[in-house]
C-alpha cells in the first residue's frame, strides 16, 4: 500500500481567492454569496444563454408541465377541507336538495367544498380541468415527439419515461375521479372492480385487498386518497425531474431548415426572450384554466347522490382518459352467434372461469400501452437506423411512420368513441345498437384505412414539394408565350424555403440479410418485412441534378429572372 | 421524371436510413436567413407603442386581481342561493384569469416586440466520448475487483439470497390490507337472501304485495334483513350483492321454462340480480315492451322474458334469476339465495 | 330518512323500526287505496257526457286509423280500454300522439289538439274503462314536496334513464329516456302513472302519490336553483367535459402557443 500523497491538487491561493473577492455591483454580490455556498454561477454560465428552439409544437410539453403545477396547488387547497372517510354521516350543509340524506363524509365534504367554502367551487373546477389538460398536453406532446421522431436516439429514454409520465397521469386522473365517492364515480370503481375480478388466478384476491374485503366496502376511499395526493404525484415529480434533466442533456431537437444541422441547436437564449416567453406561458396556462374553471361547469358532484351500490345513470362515462378503457369494453361483444366467450376451464379442483369478454379488450389496451413504450426501438429494429437524429422529420417525409401513427391514432379513437356510444345515439337520433355494430366494424377496418389514406397523403405532399422545388410556386397568372402558348406562371422559392424542401432522407427498402451462419432468420424476414411496408412507396428529395437541369431549363426558356442564389448555383455548378 | 415524378432512386439524395450522410441535398444549407429587424427595433416610436400595450395588459392584470376580491368579498352567497354562487364563482375564474393572462401576455409581449430576437446558433457537444467511456469502464471495473464478490461466490450467493426475501415482508405486511373476518372466495357465493325474506322497496323499505304490482311494473329491492346489518361499510358490501330487480309483464310474455325454474316467478312476477354479469354495474333500465333491459355502462341487453339471456353487448352470461313467491300476508319474498354467484365472472367461480 | 337511517345504527329500536314500518306502510296503502278508488269513482263526476260524446268523434276522426273502432287496438296500436284518462292526457298534450310516423319511439312535439280537446278524448277513452285518471292538483303543488327525498327516489328509479340530471339517457335499438327539463308537472306524473311507450309504470302502491310529488318538486327545484358553476355543457358529464377540453382548451393553448412564438412584426 502506497501512502496517500499530500501534494495539494489546487493552490492555496486558488482557496483564499475566494474570501477575497469583493463583487462590485449588487447582482454581483448576490451571486457571490449563492455562488461560495453552492456553486451557481456554473449553472448560470451553462444555462443563462442556452439555446431553445422556438416553434409552437414544442410548447405542449410547457403546457403538461404547467397545468400540473397548477393542479397540484389547486388540490393542495382541496385537502384542507376534504376529508375521505367512509364514515357515513348525514348531510346539513347548504344545498337543499341534499340535506338529511345519508353519505359518506368523503362525498359531504366535497359538496361542503363546493357549496360552502368560499372560492372552494373555483379551485374544485380548477383543479379537475387542470388535470383533464395536464393529460391532453401530455398527449398532444407525445404525437407531436412521435410524428416529427424526436423518440429517435439519443432520446428514446426520455421517451420511456414520458411514456411513463402519462401511465402516472392516467392514474392520478382516475384516483383523483373516484375520491367524491358519489354514484358515477362509485361505479366507475365498481367497473374496476369487475375487470379486476376477471384476471385469472389472482384477480378476486386483488379486489379483496384493494377494497379491504368485498366492494365496495369502506376502505377504498382513503386508499385512493393516498395514493392520489401522496405516491402518484411523487412518482410523477420525480420522472419529471428526469424528463427535464434529460432534455438538457440531449438540447432540443429542431424542425430542418436552413442554417439548422445535427450538429447545431438554433433558436433564442434562454435569458431573456425564452424564459420570458416560457414563464409567461405558465400565466397564460393558468389564466386559461381559469377562465374555464370560472365559466364551465365540470363534474357537478350533487347531481349524481352519494354512492350506493343500488342506482345509476344514464351516461355513465370516466373521464376522458380513461375513456378507451370503457369503450373497448362497449365494443366486445359478449358472445358470437350463440357460444358465450364466457367459459369454464375444467381443473381438478372443480374448474375455474375465464371471462373472455373481459379479458380479451384488455389486448388492445395493452398492444397500444406496451407499443408506446417500445417504439423508439421497434422503429429502429425495423428501420435499421442507428444514426443520432436532432433534426426532426416533418412528417411527410416519413410516410411509413406518419401512417403508422395515424392508423394507432384511428384506433384509439374508435375505442375512446366507444365510451361515448349512447350520448352519440341520442344526440344524433341514431339506434345505440348500430352506433356499436359500426363501432365494431371500424376497430378493424379503420386503422388499415387510415394507414393507407395517410401515406398517400404524405407521398403526395412529397410530390407537391418536389414541384414547388423544380418549377416554384403557381403565382395564379396565366401568361401568353410569343407563339401564342398559355403557360401558368411560376414563382421560384428562395434558398431558404428551398432547402426545408429538399433537406431530408427517403430511406430505401433494407432487404432481409443473411446472418452469420448465412441463413435468414424468421426475425429478420419479419424485420424486412416491416421495413417493406415502411419504406416501399417513396418519394426522394430533389436531388442536385434534377435541381439544375430544372434551372437551366427555366433559364433557357423564360425571359424571368432567376432569384440570386439560384442563378449563382446554376453558374457555380458550370465549374 | 414528370412534375409528379418519385424522383431517381439512384440518385445522391438516396440515403439509406443509418448510412450517415447527411450532405447530398439539392442545396447546400443556406444558413440562417438575414435578420429582419421588427418596428419597434427601427422606430422609437413603435418600441413605446409596444411598452404601452404591455403595461396595458399588466394593469388588465391588476384589475383582475380586484375582480377577484370583489368576487370573494363583495359578493355574498348565502346558503344554497346558487345563482350568487355561479356570480362568484364566474368572477373568481375571470378574476384570477385575467390576472394571470394580463402578466402572462403582457411578459410574452415584452419578449417578442421589444427583448433581442436575434436568433443564435449553439453547436451540440457530442454525447459521448470514446476514452471517457472506457476511463468509466475500467473504474468500475476496478471497483468490483476491490470488493472481491467474484473471488468469493460464497458471498456473492449469501447476499443475492438475502436481498431476495428481504423485499417479501414489504409484500406480506400488504396482507391485512383485505380486513375481512372471512378471507377467501367462498363469501361471494352468497348473498343475505334467504327462504322467507322480505323483498322491500329501496330505499323506502316497505314490503311489496305481488296484487299491487300492474302488469309494466318495475320495483328496485333489497332484503328486507339489510337493515339489520348495523355496520356501513358491511351494509354497502351486502347491498351490493343483493339488489334486485323486480318487474311484472303479463305471464305469458315470459318464455316457457321447464325444472326448477317453473316456480322461481309468480304470475308474471320476475326477479333478478342488478349486477351486471359483464363488469358489474347496476343493470336497471327496463323497457316494458321489449321486455329488454339495458346495462347505462357497456350497453349489455339481457331479454327479462327469456330468463334474462343477453341479446347484446359485452356480457357473456344471463342476470341471476332470483326465485320468489308471495308468504301468507301476500308479500313477495325470496324462496332461497340466489343459486349462482351475482355479478362479475371471477376466476374461482366455477 | 334522517329517522330510518339513524335507526339503522341502534339494533335495539329494530322492533321500534318494524312497527313504525308496519304502521307507516299500512298508512300509506290505505292511502293509496282510498287515492286509487277516489279516482275511479270520480270519473263520471269530473267529465260530463257531452265532452264524453266530443270525445268519440274526435276519437274516430284522428285515432280509430291506429287504435281501432272503438279503441280496441289494431295491428298498428295497442287497444285503449282502461289505459285511463291520465295516459291520454299525457300522450296527447305533450303531442306524442297522434304519432307523425312509426318509428321505434313516438316523439315530443307541439300539440295537435288544443287543452279542451285533449280532455275531451281523456273523457271518452276514460269511459271505455277504469284506469289512471289525471292527477289531483293538490300531488301537483311542488312546494309541498320533500326534494331531498324526492332526489333519493328519482335516483334509485327514474336517473338510470332519464339520468342523473334528468338530461336522458339512450335505450335500445333507437329508443331513448327524454330530458325532464321543461316538462310539465302533471305530465311527469302522469308518465309515472302510465308508464307510456317502453317506461315501465310507477302506480301508487309502487311509488304512493306523496313521493311522485316529491319527485316532481326535487325536478322542479333542479330547474330553477341554477347551475353554480357555470354553463352546464348538456349536464352530460365527463364526455361533454372532455369534449370541451379538446375543442376550446386545445384552440385556447394552441391560439396562445402560435401567437407566442410568431414574430413580432
Amino acid at each position: 500500500m502506497s501512502t496517500q500523497s499530500l501534494e495539494p491538487k489546487y493552490t492555496e491561493a486558488q482557496y483564499s481567492e475566494v474570501d477575497q473577492y469583493q463583487p462590485a455591483t449588487r447582482t454581483g454580490r448576490i451571486s457571490n454569496y449563492v455562488d461560495q455556498r453552492v456553486g451557481g454561477t456554473g449553472l448560470v454560465r451553462e444555462f443563462g444563454r442556452k439555446v431553445f428552439p422556438d416553434h409552437w409544437t414544442f410548447m405542449f410539453g410547457e403546457v403538461a408541465l404547467y397545468s400540473f403545477l397548477i393542479t397540484v396547488v389547486s388540490g393542495a387547497f382541496l385537502t384542507f377541507w376534504f376529508d375521505p372517510s367512509m364514515a357515513s354521516t348525514q348531510y346539513e350543509g347548504s344545498y337543499a336538495p341534499m340535506q338529511g340524506v345519508e353519505m359518506s363524509t368523503a362525498y359531504a365534504t366535497a359538496l361542503e367544498l363546493s357549496f360552502d367554502v368560499r372560492g372552494g367551487l373555483f379551485m374544485r373546477q380548477l383543479h379537475h380541468w387542470g388535470a383533464l389538460m395536464f393529460v391532453m398536453a401530455m398527449a398532444v406532446h407525445m404525437l407531436r415527439v412521435f410524428f416529427t421522431g424526436a423518440f429517435r436516439k439519443p432520446r428514446e429514454l426520455n421517451w420511456v419515461v414520458g411514456c411513463a409520465l402519462l401511465v402516472a397521469g392516467l392514474g392520478a386522473g382516475f384516483t383523483g375521479y373516484s375520491l367524491p365517492d358519489e354514484v358515477l364515480s362509485g361505479n366507475g370503481l365498481r367497473i374496476i372492480d369487475g375487470m379486476l375480478k376477471a384476471i385469472p388466478m389472482v384477480g378476486t384476491y386483488i379486489s379483496f385487498f384493494l377494497f379491504g374485503g368485498e366492494f365496495p366496502g369502506d376502505e377504498v376511499i382513503p386508499r385512493l386518497y393516498s395514493l392520489h395526493i401522496f405516491v402518484i404525484p411523487a412518482v410523477i415529480l420525480i420522472l419529471i425531474a428526469v424528463h427535464l434533466f434529460m432534455v438538457v442533456v440531449h438540447k432540443h431537437t429542431q424542425y430542418p431548415g436552413p442554417g439548422r444541422t445535427e450538429r447545431n441547436v438554433v433558436g433564442y437564449p434562454i435569458g431573456p426572450v425564452y424564459a420570458a416567453k416560457a414563464g409567461g406561458f405558465l400565466f397564460v396556462v393558468f389564466g386559461v384554466l381559469a377562465l374555464l374553471a370560472g365559466l364551465f361547469q365540470i363534474n357537478a358532484l350533487w347531481n349524481y347522490g352519494p354512492y350506493d351500490p343500488s342506482p345509476v345513470q344514464a351516461g355513465t362515462q370516466p373521464d376522458w382518459y380513461i375513456g378507451w378503457f370503457d369503450g373497448v369494453l362497449r365494443l366486445m361483444p359478449g358472445s358470437i352467434g350463440d357460444i358465450s366467450l364466457e367459459f369454464v376451464l375444467p381443473t381438478p379442483w372443480g374448474g375455474n372461469s375465464v371471462a373472455l369478454p373481459v379479458l380479451i379488450p384488455m389486448i388492445p389496451i395493452a398492444v397500444l400501452l406496451l407499443g408506446l413504450f417500445v417504439w423508439p426501438f421497434l422503429e429502429a429494429w425495423i428501420t435499421g437506423d442507428k444514426k443520432e437524429h436532432h433534426v426532426l422529420d416533418r412528417p411527410r417525409n416519413a410516410p411509413g411512420r406518419t401512417a403508422f401513427g395515424m392508423a394507432m391514432m384511428v384506433w384509439y379513437f374508435v375505442m375512446w368513441g366507444a365510451a361515448s356510444s349512447d350520448l352519440v345515439a341520442v344526440q344524433f337520433s341514431l339506434s345505440l345498437n348500430d352506433v356499436i355494430i359500426w363501432l365494431r366494424v371500424l376497430f378493424f377496418l379503420g386503422p388499415i384505412l387510415a394507414f393507407i389514406i395517410t401515406k398517400r397523403i404524405c407521398l403526395a405532399l412529397q410530390r407537391k414539394d418536389r414541384e414547388i422545388v423544380l418549377h416554384g410556386n403557381e403565382a395564379g397568372v396565366i401568361e401568353m408565350l410569343p407563339h401564342g402558348e398559355f403557360r401558368e406562371k411560376h414563382n421560384r422559392v428562395n434558398d431558404y424555403e428551398l432547402f426545408t424542401l429538399v433537406a431530408y432522407e427517403s430511406p430505401e427498402v433494407t432487404p432481409a440479410r443473411p446472418n452469420a451462419k448465412g441463413k435468414v432468420s424468421l426475425l429478420e424476414k419479419s424485420r424486412a418485412g416491416l421495413n417493406r411496408v415502411f419504406f416501399e412507396d417513396r418519394v426522394a428529395p430533389v436531388s442536385r441534378e434534377e435541381y439544375l437541369e430544372a434551372l437551366s431549363h427555366d433559364h433557357h426558356e423564360s425571359s424571368a429572372a432567376l432569384p440570386a442564389a439560384a442563378s449563382a448555383q446554376l453558374e457555380s455548378s458550370k465549374h | 421524371m414528370g412534375e409528379h415524378g418519385n424522383g431517381d432512386p439512384q440518385s445522391d439524395a438516396v440515403i439509406r436510413a443509418g448510412e450517415g450522410k447527411s450532405s447530398g441535398h439539392a442545396i447546400d444549407n443556406p444558413g440562417l436567413p438575414p435578420h429582419r429587424p421588427r418596428l419597434a427595433d427601427v422606430d422609437e416610436k413603435a418600441a413605446k407603442r409596444a411598452e404601452r400595450q404591455v403595461s396595458a395588459l399588466f394593469l388588465i392584470s391588476i384589475i383582475g386581481t380586484v375582480m377577484f376580491f370583489v368576487g370573494y368579498f363583495v359578493v355574498g352567497v348565502t346558503a344554497g342561493d346558487l345563482e350568487m354562487l355561479r356570480l362568484q364563482n364566474t368572477l373568481l375564474g375571470l378574476g384570477v384569469a385575467f390576472a394571470m393572462l394580463g402578466i402572462g401576455l403582457g411578459v410574452v409581449q415584452w419578449a417578442r416586440a421589444l427583448m433581442p430576437d436575434h436568433e443564435v446558433i449553439e453547436d451540440r457537444k457530442p454525447l459521448r466520448k470514446e476514452e471517457d467511456r472506457a476511463e468509466a469502464a475500467a473504474t468500475i471495473n476496478e471497483i468490483v475487483d476491490e470488493t472481491q464478490i467474484k473471488r468469493r461466490p460464497l458471498l456473492r450467493n449469501t447476499l443475492i439470497g438475502a436481498a431476495l426475501l428481504a423485499p417479501l415482508p414489504a409484500l406480506v405486511v400488504l396482507r391485512d390490507l383485505d380486513r375481512s373476518e372471512d378471507f377467501g372466495v367462498e363469501r361471494m357465493r352468497h348473498t343475505i337472501w334467504e327462504e322467507g325474506v322480505r323483498l322491500v322497496r329501496d330505499p323506502t323499505g316497505t314490503p311489496i304485495r305481488a296484487a299491487d304490482l300492474t302488469v309494466g311494473s318495475v320495483v328496485h329491492v333489497v332484503p328486507e334483513t339489510l337493515r339489520e346489518i348495523s355496520e356501513h361499510g358491511e351494509r354497502l358490501a351486502a347491498k351490493a350483492k343483493s339488489v334486485v330487480l323486480l318487474i311484472r309483464m303479463q305471464p305469458d310474455d315470459l318464455a316457457p321454462v321447464t325444472g326448477e325454474q317453473e316456480n322461481w316467478t309468480y304470475e308474471g312476477i320476475i326477479a333478478c340480480s342488478k349486477v351486471c354479469t359483464h363488469v358489474g354495474c347496476p343493470v336497471a333500465l327496463y323497457e316494458r315492451q321489449t321486455h329488454h333491459l339495458l346495462c347505462p355502462c357497456h350497453q349489455s341487453t339481457f331479454d327479462a322474458a327469456q330468463q334474462f339471456k343477453v341479446i347484446f353487448g359485452p356480457a357473456g352470461r344471463p342476470l341471476p334469476q332470483l326465485p320468489i313467491t308471495v308468504d301468507d300476508e301476500g308479500f313477495l319474498v325470496a324462496r332461497s339465495d340466489f343459486t349462482e354467484p351475482v355479478g362479475p365472472t371471477y376466476w374461482e367461480r366455477g | 330518512m334522517k329517522a330510518l337511517s339513524q335507526q339503522r345504527r341502534h339494533p335495539l329500536a329494530a322492533v321500534a323500526l318494524l312497527l313504525v314500518g308496519l304502521l307507516l306502510t299500512g298508512g300509506l296503502y290505505a292511502a293509496a287505496t282510498s287515492v286509487n278508488e277516489a279516482q275511479a269513482s270520480n270519473v263520471p263526476d269530473a267529465y260530463s257526457a257531452s265532452d264524453v260524446e266530443e270525445g268519440e268523434r274526435l276519437f274516430v276522426a284522428n285515432c280509430a286509423t291506429c287504435h281501432g273502432i272503438n279503441a280496441a287496438g289494431s295491428d298498428a296500436g295497442p287497444s285503449l280500454v282502461g289505459a285511463g284518462a291520465a295516459a291520454v292526457d299525457f300522450q296527447v298534450g305533450t303531442g306524442r300522439m297522434p304519432m307523425q310516423m312509426s318509428g321505434p319511439q313516438a316523439k315530443q312535439k307541439p300539440a295537435q289538439f288544443n287543452d279542451e280537446q285533449t280532455m275531451q278524448l281523456a273523457a271518452y277513452v276514460a269511459s271505455l274503462g277504469a284506469g289512471p285518471s289525471v292527477p289531483e292538483d293538490e300531488y301537483l303543488d311542488t312546494s309541498e314536496g320533500d326534494i331531498s327525498r324526492g332526489g333519493e327516489l328519482f335516483r334509485i328509479n327514474c336517473a338510470m334513464c332519464h339520468n342523473a340530471a334528468a338530461a336522458g339517457g339512450a335505450l335500445t335499438e333507437g329508443k331513448f329516456a327524454p330530458a325532464l327539463a321543461g316538462v310539465e308537472s302533471k305530465h311527469i306524473y302522469e308518465a309515472m302513472m302510465t308508464g307510456p311507450q317502453n317506461m315501465p309504470e310507477f302506480n301508487d302502491s309502487n311509488i304512493p302519490a306523496v313521493d311522485k310529488r316529491d319527485i316532481i318538486a326535487f325536478l322542479k327545484n333542479n330547474e330553477s336553483q341554477g347551475v353554480p358553476g357555470g354553463f352546464a355543457l348538456g349536464s352530460l358529464g365527463p364526455v361533454s367535459e372532455g369534449l370541451l377540453i379538446w375543442t376550446l382548451g386545445l384552440v385556447l393553448l394552441i391560439g396562445s402557443m402560435v401567437w407566442l412564438t410568431s414574430r413580432s412584426s
